[in-house]
């Protein structure tokens, strides 16, 4: 092992057998005849039982200092990862090297007990997460302090609100002494305020120089944590690199073609006699659509409509709310000077709106209506609640911060520094003085 | 291995498939000691919380069962008691028992009771049945003050021999834990362990001498009875505690000696074998 590999994992496959009678749900009487062949039969084996491959052939390095993130979809083989990395399940094939303890948080709170006191299960938990009775005596205040937990020391835990439970839960486990850390979704608990602790503890962990893996679905978490990322799909190893590149390819697999797309059949079209409204999509800049887009490019919303008479003066126009419902902006296809009032002939139209890069925030987004209308005359269709997308943390601007920046939208815009000449901030202290 | 001077010599952990038998990592377990301790303390404390009469469970498990044994085995059965009142002849036998029986129940359940320990993080796994096995031995001797009460109350004299006792709890808790290993392993995959455990007890109750003298057993299957350990156990422990008890003949000694240490090391490879499905079937 090269000597500043820490974690060498190469070839790991991690096969479960699913128990095929109850995975398929054979007839009662397949059920029963298999059982009769098994007592006919005892030395045999049952048919072969149906093997599921969590985790294919997966190999790669971390090395010492490294924060490693781990992303893919629910079962792509993320968790079984982890428990393999820390020893909680044996893989089928494949070696690992791990130089170093090893902590693991896969859930918090593992290993208290209600009955216990707050003092005791601090005891315990780290006794259970693999540190000696002096580590823990050594970390003790600082666990306290870090959970909030003071007044309540001797009380059982099963006593304390689920706030508290969860904050001494996560406390006892990122105090944890080990060289190598591995987290799965730890920091999806308590409220904002301290998932924000959180964060920072994990980054002071993260810079401390100790090796971490950390698993998350969320994307802002992974590229604020993380400078580099594996990608899990199917239990294969998909992609490893700089976390921008991983994310990327995580949200393009991720986004079905479902999602940001939403068409109308001729017969339930919204609309009038003149324009009726067949597709609403939101895409990227290929014209792809999706649910989900990097902070850093484009977003397209697309209007597909049919013009059923000819007709000038017709307003395309869509309205944009945060997460929350709050307005954002409206925009409407008439800012095109080339299409404001011009007469279109019957014939199928796209009106094709582009929102910047690097303008939305992260999160989610609605696009609270779409409507076609003909200023102080009449409206055509007012398409309400049409769809929701969002936003990822992938970096820039906002990804130097280390939570969700403060705002609606995070818009990059010009500044300019200069530094004023003395005279004149003289100047400025005698006016306001 | 890195050559670096001032770091610490990192152990290098090799993860790969498991098949068949392993030898048991002794380093492992000895370095987990302090979670031991832990687990033991946790049983305790957990056990009499919230709990009218707390510490007294621990007296009137066995006390009732004497008075019980005393009406129905003494008085109206007869049963003879080697010259020894009846009460302190069956409560001698009572003690290692009571605690063999919590001990048994209690680490054949103690996997599955903590399965989240199982799936969610590292341990050695093998600390959980043990940490059961033992947190009675409590118990038990809070019990064995109550023998110093009763001892007097019916004029048997009291002895040094009473330090003999000890191999034989040892004995007792060898097998225990013997038996613990076996059924906990067992009942992650199969629960129906938990259901049998209990009916278990009470059949091997009456094939211990708890309620009636070893002598009563025909010579001839003298050595067969001794496959159980714990009728060297008891009987041994009786004949500590109580003068004019008889002792155990020496092959049923050797015989039970045997089967233990037999459950117990052909237990722990047996755990160690089946360990690695834990997480995924518990």
């Amino acid at each position: 092992m090269n000597g500043d590999v820490v974690i060498a994992v190469s070839g790991l496959s991690k096969r479960y057998v699913l128990n095929s009678a109850r995975a398929s749900y054979g007839s009662m009487r397949d059920s029963f005849g298999a059982l009769l062949g098994r007592l006919a039969r005892p030395g045999e084996r049952q048919p072969a039982p149906e093997p599921f491959w969590a985790l294919k052939d997966v190999s790669f390095e971390v090395r010492r200092g490294e924060v490693l993130g781990v992303i893919g979809r629910n079962g792509a083989g993320k968790s079984t990862l982890l428990k393999i990395l820390s020893r909680i399940t044996p893989p089928t094939e494949g070696r690992i090297e791990i130089r170093g303890r090893v902590g693991t948080l896969l859930e918090v709170g593992t290993g208290f007990h209600p009955e216990l006191s707050g003092r005791e299960n601090i005891y315990m938990n780290g006794a259970i997460l693999g540190m000696t009775r002096a580590e823990i005596t050594r970390k003790f205040d600082e666990i306290v302090t870090f959970a909030e937990i003071e007044r309540f020391l001797d009380t059982p835990v099963k006593r304390y609100s689920s706030g508290m439970y969860v904050r001494l839960a996560f406390a006892v486990a990122a105090h944890l002494e080990a060289e190598i850390l591995l987290s799965d979704e730890v920091l999806a608990v308590g409220d904002l305020e301290f998932q924000k602790k959180c964060m920072g503890k994990m980054s002071a962990v993260a810079k401390a120089g100790r090796t971490v893996l950390f698993v998350s679905h969320n994307m802002g978490v992974v590229s604020r944590l993380c400078p580099k990322a594996i990608l899990l799909h199917g239990g294969r190893l998909e992609k490893y690199g700089a976390v921008e590149d991983v994310v990327c390819a995580y949200l393009a697999a991720t986004s079905s073609a479902k999602e940001g797309e939403r068409t109308w059949s001729e017969n339930d079209a919204p609309g009038d006699e003149t324009v009726r409204l067949r597709a609403v999509r939101i895409t990227d800049e290929a014209g792809v659509p999706a649910g989900v887009f990097d902070i850093r490019k484009p977003v397209f919303v697309e209007i597909e409509y049919e013009v059923r008479r000819p007709t000038n003066h017709l307003r395309m126009a869509y309205r944009l709310a945060g997460g929350d419902g709050t307005l954002i902006f409206t925009a409407a296809d008439t800012n095109n000077p080339e299409w404001n009032g011009k007469l279109r002939a019957p014939g199928m139209y796209v009106s094709r709106c582009a929102i910047p890069a690097n303008f939305l925030n992260e999160g989610e987004y609605g696009l609270q209506s779409v409507a076609a209308d003909f200023p102080f005359q009449k409206i055509a269709f007012f398409e309400e609640n049409v769809m929701r997308f969002h936003v990822a943390q992938t970096g820039g601007l906002s990804g130097q911060y280390p939570e969700k920046w403060p705002g609606v939208i995070c818009p990059s815009l010009p500044w300019t520094v200069r530094r004023a000449p003395d005279g004149e901030r003289d100047r400025t202290q005698e006016g306001s003085a | 291995m890195s050559a670096d001077a001032n770091a610490r010599p990192d152990r290098v952990t090799v993860i790969q498939p498991q098949t068949g038998w392993l030898p048991i990592d002794f380093a492992e377990l000895w370095s987990h000691r302090g979670l031991l301790g832990f687990l033991v303390l946790r049983d305790l404390k957990v056990k009499y919380k919230q709990t009218a009469l707390g510490v007294a469970w621990a007296f009137l498990q066995p006390l009732v069962k004497m008075a019980i044994f005393t009406l129905f085995f003494g008085r109206l059965a007869k049963v003879p008691s080697e010259g020894v009142p009846y009460a302190v002849f069956s409560f001698a036998a009572l003690l290692p028992w009571t605690y063999f029986d919590t001990a048994l129940s209690f680490s054949s359940t103690s996997l599955v009771a903590n399965a989240p320990l199982l799936s969610k993080v590292y341990l050695p796994r093998l600390m959980l049945p043990t940490a059961a096995a033992i947190a009675p031995l409590a118990d038990f001797a809070i019990s064995l003050l109550l023998l110093f009460v009763l001892l007097p109350l019916y004029h048997v004299p009291l002895t040094w021999r009473l330090v003999w006792a000890l191999p034989f709890i040892a004995l007792t808790a060898v097998t225990a834990l013997g038996c613990g290993l076996w059924l906990s392993a067992i009942n992650v995959k199969y629960r129906d362990v938990q259901y049998t455990v209990p009916f278990l007890m009470q059949i091997w109750l009456f094939l211990t001498p708890v309620v009636y003298p070893s002598g009563l057993v025909p010579p001839a299957y003298r050595v067969l009875y001794g496959l159980n350990p714990m009728v060297a156990a008891v009987e041994g422990f009786r004949w500590a505690a109580l003068p004019g008890t008889a002792f155990p003949s020496a092959p049923m000694m050797a015989v039970s000696l045997v089967v233990s240490l037999s459950l117990l090391i052909g237990g722990a490879h047996f755990f160690t074998r089946l360990e690695r499905e834990f997480a995924d079937v518990v």
